[in-house]
Order: C-alpha cells, then structure tokens, then sequence
C-alpha cells in the first residue's frame, strides 16, 4: 500500500489538506498526517518515498499517484528552501507524527531531559548561558541568565511559563511547534523545571490558534507520565495581543486584566501569584532539548554571529512568492531572505517596503537589504528582529496607510495603564487622517470655546511635526514596549516613503530632523 | 437545566484550579455567547470576588461579550501581512455579502501569514481567500 504523508498543520488544513488525505484514502492509501515541512506555498503537500507534489487538490490525486502529475517537486529534502536550512529547532519539521509518542522518541525525543536530569540543575544552567541562547520572543535576553535568577530565588513554588500569545503578523513559528512538534516544548519545559526547581508549568495560548490548543492538550495527556513530576497545563487567552507582553500576561493567567505591570519586580522573583517565574517563548523552550542533547551547547554557540548565537526560525510572509519557515543561523541578510530564497513579491511587482519583527517593527526599504539577521544590527538600524516575522509588500502598499494602521492597532491592543500609549496611539490616527484628508482642524478644535487651539488650518509641516514629536513621546515615556515601539513603524514609514504622508515630502523630512529622528 | 445551575456546573470545574477566572469565563462565553450581568454577578459571588473585578476582566478581552450576538460570525484577519495580500480590497464585498445576517469581525492575525487573506469561522480557518471565495464563505456562514 502507497503511503502517502500530508500535514495536519493549521495552514495546510485550511489550504485544504483534509480533503486530499480522504481522497487519498479512498483510493485505498495509507495516510499519515505529519508535521509540516514549512514550505507553505507547496501547501498542502504531499509526500510519497521522499517525493513532493504541491499544492495539491483532490483533482490531482490520480495523476500523483500514477506519476504522471505536474505537481512534482522532486525530493523535498533536496529542495533548495530546505536544503540551505540549518534546523535545530525544527529537526523535526515534515518528518514525525505530531503527537505520536512513538515518532518522538524514535527522533531523539527525551534524551535532553533525560540527560538533564543526570547532570543536575547547575550544569544545565551553564549549558544553556554556554549555548548563548537569547530569548526568542523579542527581546532577546539570555535564557541561562534568567534561569540562573530563578533558580536562585527562594521558594518552594516556582513556575514556568511558556508565552504562546504569538500576536505579530507574520509569525508562525510558535504555532509550527505546537503543531507539528509539542513534545519538544514539552520537554524544554520540563528541563527550565529541572534547572529551576519548578514542578507547575503554563502554556499561555491564543485563542486565535484552535489547533494548537487541541494538539497541546493532546500531547500533555499523553506524556503526563513522562514528564512527572513536572505537570504542565495549557490556559487560553483572550483575544488580547498585549497578554503576549509577559507581565500583563501573568496577570491574564492570574484571571486578572491583562493589564502590563511595572517592573521591578521582575517575574524572574515575584513572577505568577507573586513567586519566582521563567516566562520565555516558544521557540526559545523548543530550542532547549538540543541544546542539553551531548555537544548540542556547543553546536549551539558554533553558529550565528556577534552575540546571536544559534539558529532563527524566520518567518517569510506577506507578498512574498515562496512564504514559509526559514530556520538559519544569524548573520542572513535581508535580501537573501526576501530575494533569494523567498523568490521576491508572490504578485511579481517590485518590493516597496519589508517590515521585520511584527507590528512594533520597522518598515526596511530594499536599500536597507544588506542588514545582517542579528538582535544588535537591527537595534542599530532604529529596527528590531522580535519574533522573527517578516512580511513582505510591493509597491502598491501605501505606507502612509500602513502608519496609521500601526496606530489603529496600538490604539486598538493597548492595555490602558499609561497615557502615551493609551491617547497618544488615538491622536496619532486622528493626525495621520488629518494629514491624508486635507489637514482641516477637527470639529472640536474649531469650538469658540476652545481658546488654546490654533486659528489657523496647521500647515503640512505642523502636522508632521506633530506626528514625529508624538512619536517622540511614545518612544520615551510608555511603560511597555506597545505604546514604546510603536513608532518605529510609523517613524520608518515617514523616513523612507515621505511621499506616502504628503505631497510635501521635504516637510517631512525636515519634521523628522526637527525631533531628531 | 437552567442557566444558574448550568453557570454552577463550570465553576465548580474549574474552582479548585489556581487562576480560575479566564477559564470560567471561556466557558461562559462558549456556553451561553455571552457573559452577561447576571453571569458576573453569580461568578463574583462564587469566587469571592467583587462583580467590578469580575466585570474588569470581561470588558478587558476582545473574546468575552456582554451581550450575544445569534448572528453566525466571520473573523477576517486584517493585519500587515493579509494587509499586503490584499485583504483590504475584499472589505467592500465581504460586508455587502455579510448584510444584517452575517457579523464580520476583525482578528490580528490568525498564523497562516504566507497564505492570507485569511478568514476564521467557529474552529475552521480558510486561507487563500479571493472576493469570490470570501462571499461564498459568508454566505454559507
Ligand atoms: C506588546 C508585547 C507583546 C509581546 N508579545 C509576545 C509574544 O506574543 N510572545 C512572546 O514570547 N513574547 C512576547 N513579548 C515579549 C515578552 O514580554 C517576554 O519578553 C518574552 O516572553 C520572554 O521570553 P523570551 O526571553 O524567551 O523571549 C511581547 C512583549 C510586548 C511588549
Ligand atoms: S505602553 Fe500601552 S500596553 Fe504598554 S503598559 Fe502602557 S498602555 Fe499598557
Ligand atoms: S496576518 Fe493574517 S494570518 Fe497572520
């Protein structure tokens, strides 16, 4: 009997992958669902000895079986998407069952926790401060050191949490792993539990990923006995893109609004219900069994460059030809990823703009193409790497637009607590509205009554300014990196398509050097 | 049964957990379509809790509604990446198809960002949607 592999991953089920394994099915196949292999343009996949056909409907199912099918891409594990990849994270990606226990430990699974538990919690700290893996979900600070803290905080409760609030726009990576390959997480839990002396972990989910929910639930049943003492269970949000921020999101789990705390105290000590807390993400648990596997630290630190050391699951979405998972070491350029290996804009058009690390990130123009993946390269590009999400848009986009949806968003997923975020994202659309609808005074301004308004239209230029100054504001003054990053979309828009604000470019311009950005 | 003792039944699963609020209220929510006044008043009482915690938490998450809504509901993802494939330019139609029957509602991104426009109804996600695609989903929603 042919044996036929599709995934059962969100995006390929919704590209219609359960509908081509039945009808692979009735004709007489046996079909394993796996995890997917990331190539999501191919989606939905199929595998036969090695071999790939994409994207397939059930109308192509007699012409892939008989070999005669235009569909054909050759061995997948020789296509150049997957060849150039270096996966640690994602060894797994398109080859096991998902939950199948089986396929797991056939893999490898639970050997770095099994190891881990030989050796004990001090090494396995230094093992992973040695690998210098940096947390995954955006701000990129060593893992081992904030294990260390844990660990040294008294208490006989402790937690680990894993941050599964994936909200940026183009980021799939979490999910990929919750789907495709939940033990792993699993299992790095259950290691940051060993090095830490905590039994309880959380997995904080979205709501938006049903799932990864469904897959989670499974996969912790099913290897309870495997992970004990260590119990791990997972809660589901909201909706609320800011319970990805890890304070609010401890107060969510707590059943409180997700409302973002002040720091200090750091959750690494006064964490869930006030005790000592690892809140890291996904991709940063998932990285942790190969990194505690023999010479995995090692390996680990091999690759990347400066301080990013390891590998990055990059995120290629948005208009762009070849969308999927990339994981690579550091050190890729921009164009590499959106060029060469993701084959350019999906409509054939010109690149206009890429935005890298979800909605908080920066808009980068093609000339900025040479920008090396790494946390430090970005900071000092005013850009940020964050979850490693790129979104790609040709020149059709309309930048100006997609300012004013940064605001809208920030205005939208603002948790309340501070005043620049809270205001300052609403007054941003209204001067970006202003400033794209003939920049009259809103209707309240022209009120007798309100003496302090101008009299006078503002200008183009004092609109801009106002913008940047705001800007400004946010960036200095919000408490948490919503209302703070918020204007690096914005202030990059402005920077490199002026044109897009005004037909006055050069006011534009000069605004931005006024405040100094 | 009836609605309070129903409202009984989830609490009592769900007490004992720590952090019992959210998932409560997810079943609320699920149960009934809403969690309305009566709902927050009950669960307060249940948890110790005073009805403005409880009333704080339901207004602060876009998923928990004060009032239900019978309409089926369709999500459309509207954020950067479906933004850049397009998803703007559907709007129009989506709505128009959508009338009084049908309620649209935004969601920021559902992880299929290769793939979008994208569209979420109850647990089923649709990916690689066109103006086509899109009405007839609506219209069969
Ligand atoms: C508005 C906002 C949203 C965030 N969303 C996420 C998220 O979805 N997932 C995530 O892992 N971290 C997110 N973070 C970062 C977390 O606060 C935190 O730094 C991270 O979970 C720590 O884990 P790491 O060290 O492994 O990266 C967000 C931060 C902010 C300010
Ligand atoms: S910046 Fe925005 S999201 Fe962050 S704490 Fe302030 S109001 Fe809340
Ligand atoms: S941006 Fe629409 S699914 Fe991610």
């Amino acid at each position: 009997m042919t044996l036929i592999r599709i995934s059962d991953d969100a995006l390929a089920r919704a590209c219609g992958a359960d509908a081509l394994a039945a009808a692979f099915e009735k004709k007489g196949c046996e079909v394993h669902r796996v995890s997917s292999w990331g190539m999501q343009w191919l989606e939905p996949l199929v595998e036969i000895d090695g071999k790939g056909f994409g994207p397939a409907t059930p109308a192509d199912v007699d012409a892939i079986l008989d070999g005669s099918s235009d569909l054909a891409i050759g061995m997948i594990e020789d296509h150049p998407f997957i060849a150039s990849q270096q996966r640690l994270t994602f060894a797994r990606a398109g080859k096991t069952r998902p939950t199948s226990l089986e396929d797991y430990e056939a893999t490898g699974g639970w050997s770095g926790l099994k190891r881990a538990r030989n050796i004990g919690p001090e090494r396995i700290i230094e093992e992973v401060l040695h690998s210098g893996l940096r947390g995954r979900g955006g701000a990129g600070f060593p893992a081992g050191i904030k294990w260390r803290t844990v660990a040294g905080a008294a208490g006989p409760q402790k937690y680990i949490v894993a941050n599964a609030d994936e909200g940026d726009s183009a980021t799939f990576a979490d999910r990929m792993v919750m789907e495709g390959d939940p033990y792993a997480l699993i299992e790095g839990m259950a290691i940051a539990g060993e090095a830490v002396g905590a039994d309880q972990g959380y997995v904080y989910l979205r709501s938006e990923y049903p799932d990864a929910i469904a897959k989670m639930n499974r996969a912790l049943a099913l290897c309870a006995d495997i992970i004990a003492p260590f119990k791990c269970e997972v809660r589901v949000g909201a909706g609320a893109y800011v319970c990805g921020e890890e304070t609010s999101l401890l107060n969510s789990l707590e059943g409180k609004r997700g409302e973002v705390r002040a720091k200090p105290p750091l959750p690494a000590l006064e964490g869930l219900f006030g005790k000592p807390t690892v809140v890291n993400n996904i991709l940063t648990l998932a990285a942790v069994p190969h990194i505690l596997g023999e010479g995995g630290a090692n390996d680990y630190e091999s690759l990347g460059m400066g301080r990013s050391k390891g590998t990055m699951p990059i995120q290629l979405a948005g208009n762009i030809k070849h969308g999927g998972l990339y994981e690579t070491a550091f050190g890729i350029t921009l164009g590499e990823l959106v060029n060469d290996i993701g084959g350019g804009t999906q409509s054939g058009r010109p690149v206009k703009a890429v935005q890298v690390g979800g909605p908080l990130g920066a808009y980068l123009h093609p000339d900025q193409f040479d920008i090396k993946f790494d946390y430090e390269e970005y900071t000092a590009s005013e850009a940020l790497i964050g979850h490693g999400g790129i979104t790609v848009f040709d020149d059709t986009a309309d930048m100006g637009g997609m300012a004013r949806f940064a605001m809208e968003f920030c205005a939208a997923e603002s948790c309340g607590k501070c005043t620049p975020c809270r205001i300052g994202s609403v007054r941003g659309v209204e001067i970006i509205d202003r400033m794209r609808a003939g920049r009259q005074r809103d209707t309240l301004e022209q009120q007798p009554q309100m003496h302090n308004t101008p009299k006078q239209d503002r200008s183009a230029e004092d609109e801009i300014t106002l913008l940047a100054d705001l800007c400004d504001v946010m960036k200095s003054s919000s408490l948490c990196a919503l209302g703070g990053f918020t204007p690096y979309p914005v202030l990059s828009a402005m920077r490199h398509w002026p044109e897009d604000f005004s037909d006055n470019p050069q006011a534009v311009e000069t605004a931005l050097e006024r405040v100094g950005q | 049964m009836n609605k309070t003792q129903r409202l009984g039944e989830i609490i009592a699963e769900h007490q004992t957990r720590e952090g019992p609020l959210m998932p409560i209220l997810h079943d609320v929510q699920a149960e009934f379509g809403c969690v309305d006044a009566d709902s927050e008043i009950y669960i307060a009482e249940a948890l110790n809790l005073s009805r403005a915690d409880v009333h704080g938490v339901v207004s602060f998450y876009h998923d928990f509604h004060q009032t239900a809504d019978p309409r089926p509901e369709v999500q459309i993802c509207r954020a950067e990446s479906c933004k850049a494939r397009g998803v703007e330019a559907l709007m129009e139609d989506a709505q128009a198809a959508a009338g009084e029957r049908v309620r649209l509602s935004t969601v920021y991104c559902l992880g299929l960002c290769s793939v979008g426009p994208n569209a979420r109804i109850g647990d089923d996600l649709h990916a690689r949607l066109d103006a086509d695609r899109l009405k007839k989903l609506i219209e069969t929603a």
